[in-house]
């Protein structure tokens, strides 16, 4: 597989905060990826790094397998880091024609990009006259004027109203559809699950994780249950081999599985030793409580 | 190369503000030609400012370009906001993750600056070759192209001048305060390091030191032309006195500049690349 961008060791200080710590990883085309970190931890650094805005203090980078300049490369890239930034005298259409000079593109393109981003009937209007969900979706249409190999989006829907979130969702889905490799940072976990193949977690400048968002979801899952007996359920529970910790909860009890179990194995067992269920639910741990457990576990 | 022109012809042309600068800057020269129409009718007293010889070549080449480029400050505040509001916009950003080398991003500015120091030179030129050939005494060509000098100094002076402002623009990142701090710069020139060293070393050497100094020796370019001027002479000569000053365009002046002018985009260049965006 053709590998897109490839991060060793990357670190970046500034002065005594390391926002950036010895981070590797790599990006595969055609895949979506997700970098994922609370606030503070590193995302857009890394970003604006590869991105040859930011200087790294040490590690390297390579773009494409290391056969070009960095500067050459990011002509091949379309990136959005945080804020949508143009000149804000000028309409949609000439900023795109400026966009379009500096990566040295043609121009032809410029409609059919903003007919994506459905901005086309505002095409004459001023940047400074749109509204924030307006000028970030100028910024996709701008990034993907050359057609990029890698779309680089930095927390793209921050700040938006939901209606905002949801089209800026769709036209990444799109892209994503025509297999364009996208690599996507937020900390919005449910925006890298709805999204997102692969992730990469971050916290205070460290990986965590990288890999595929399913293979992150290692474990059993576990069952929420209810019964008017409690205390003979949990005494069942505890004494079960294939359970771990348990945990009770306004009569909510909660039993992570250590192996594989069936909701009706479960259910028939605890009927078989008198206990009746008022509530069964078997549950996978979302992205986001397996998010909280890796970016707690480290403290 | 063309491209990076172009690139800052967009975003300078599509600002409004720029452009009536810029549209300004060269109508104020063109009005040079209006001195031509300044006449005096009060009674027995007559005075036409044309016929009084200061149109005269090869003169007008150095009066005609020490006054336009008394209006380098105005176009000042086009390069100074050109430059600090790629960082107020974050376009700096943009555009270099756009694909915009950090190298290819300060020559741009350098290129446009260029232009526009030679487009304002020639303008310069044929504003004074107009002027001349309509009210000059003498129009032979051997004439009319000698001192010749006083448009190279012009030009050296508007690109040191420039690169000056677009380091500070880069330096300072807001316009209103890169503009101020140039009028601060001046005040240290003029006021403390000129006394500075006086106080320390004595005047021929606080002469000899502000030399050196960027914007004195932009200015030191083209020195005033009003002493030159015969009426003026002729009037000094009456009272006995004599002006002994040296008019010429001197090489290591415009060696200096031009150190200057290479140092200022130099800096701005290394600025950039130390800076994190």
């Amino acid at each position: 597989m053709e590998t897109i961008l490839t991060v060793n060791h990357l670190t970046k200080k500034f002065g005594y905060l390391t926002a950036v710590k010895d981070l590797s990883f790599s990006i595969e085309k055609g895949n979506v990826y997700g970098i994922l970190g609370p606030n503070g931890s590193g995302k857009s650094t890394t970003l604006g790094i590869v991105l040859n805005v930011v200087n790294r203090t040490a590690g390297d980078f390579s773009w494409f397998g290391g056969t070009i300049t960095t500067h050459t490369a990011l002509k091949k890239v379309g990136a959005i880091i945080e804020r949508p930034n143009f000149y804000p005298y000028m309409t949609a259409i000439q900023n795109l024609k400026l966009v379009c000079k500096i990566k040295e593109v043609p121009q032809d393109k410029i409609e059919e990009k903003l007919e994506m981003v459905g901005l086309l009937e505002r095409k004459n209007s001023k940047f400074s006259t749109y509204s924030l969900g307006m000028k970030q979706r100028l910024a996709i249409a701008s990034a993907l004027l050359n057609d990029p190999e890698i779309l680089i989006l930095d927390e793209p829907t921050n700040g938006l109203d939901p209606q905002g979130i949801h089209q800026i969702r769709e036209i990444i889905k799109k892209i994503a559809s025509q297999g364009t490799t996208i690599l996507l940072a937020s900390h919005l976990l449910d925006e890298v699950e709805k999204v997102c193949s692969h992730v990469i977690i971050l916290r205070k400048g460290e990986k965590l994780y990288s890999g595929r968002v399913d293979e992150m979801l290692t474990s059993y899952g576990f069952f929420e249950l209810r019964a008017n007996d409690e205390a003979a359920l949990v005494t069942f529970l505890s004494k079960h081999a294939s359970f771990g910790p348990i945990k009770q909860e306004n009569g909510l009890i909660t039993a992570i599985l250590k192996e594989e179990m069936k909701a009706t194995t479960l259910n028939e067992d605890l009927f078989n030793n008198g206990i009746v269920l008022s509530h069964l639910v078997k549950r996978k741990e979302s992205l986001e409580e397996q998010f909280l457990n890796l970016t707690n576990n480290k403290d | 190369m063309l491209r990076l022109l172009q690139i800052e012809f967009i975003k300078l042309w599509n600002n409004n503000a720029s452009k009536i600068l810029i549209i300004s800057y060269f109508v104020l020269i063109l009005c040079m030609a209006l001195l031509a129409a300044i006449k005096f009718d009060i009674g027995p007293i007559q005075f036409h400012v044309a016929e009084q010889g200061i149109f005269n070549f090869p003169y007008i080449w150095h009066l005609n370009t020490w006054i336009a480029s008394g209006l380098k400050l105005f176009f000042a505040i086009v390069i100074v906001s050109m430059m600090a509001n790629e960082y107020s916009n974050k376009t700096l950003k943009q555009n270099l993750i756009d694909g915009l080398s950090k190298k290819e991003f300060i020559a741009s500015k350098f290129l446009t600056v260029f232009a526009f120091s030679v487009i304002s030179t020639l303008f310069v030129f044929t504003v004074s070759l107009v002027l001349g050939l309509f009210y000059s005494d003498f129009t032979e060509i051997s004439i009319i192209f000698s001192d010749l000098e006083y448009l190279l100094a012009y030009f050296i002076k508007l690109l040191g001048f420039f690169s000056f402002c677009l380091f500070l623009g880069i330096l300072v990142k807001r316009s209103a305060f890169a503009l101020g701090f140039l009028i601060i710069w001046f005040a240290i020139e003029n006021l403390a390091i000129r006394f500075l060293v006086w106080w320390l070393a004595g005047k021929e050497a606080s002469a000899y030191v502000m030399k050196f100094l960027p914007l004195e020796s932009m200015s030191n370019l083209i020195k005033e032309p009003a002493s030159r001027f015969k009426a003026v002479q002729s009037m000094v000569e009456q009272v006995g006195e004599q002006f002994n000053k040296d008019y010429a365009v001197h090489f290591y002046e415009i060696l200096i500049v031009g150190c200057w002018t290479a140092i200022f985009i130099y800096l701005s260049y290394a600025l950039l690349k130390k800076r994190d965006l």
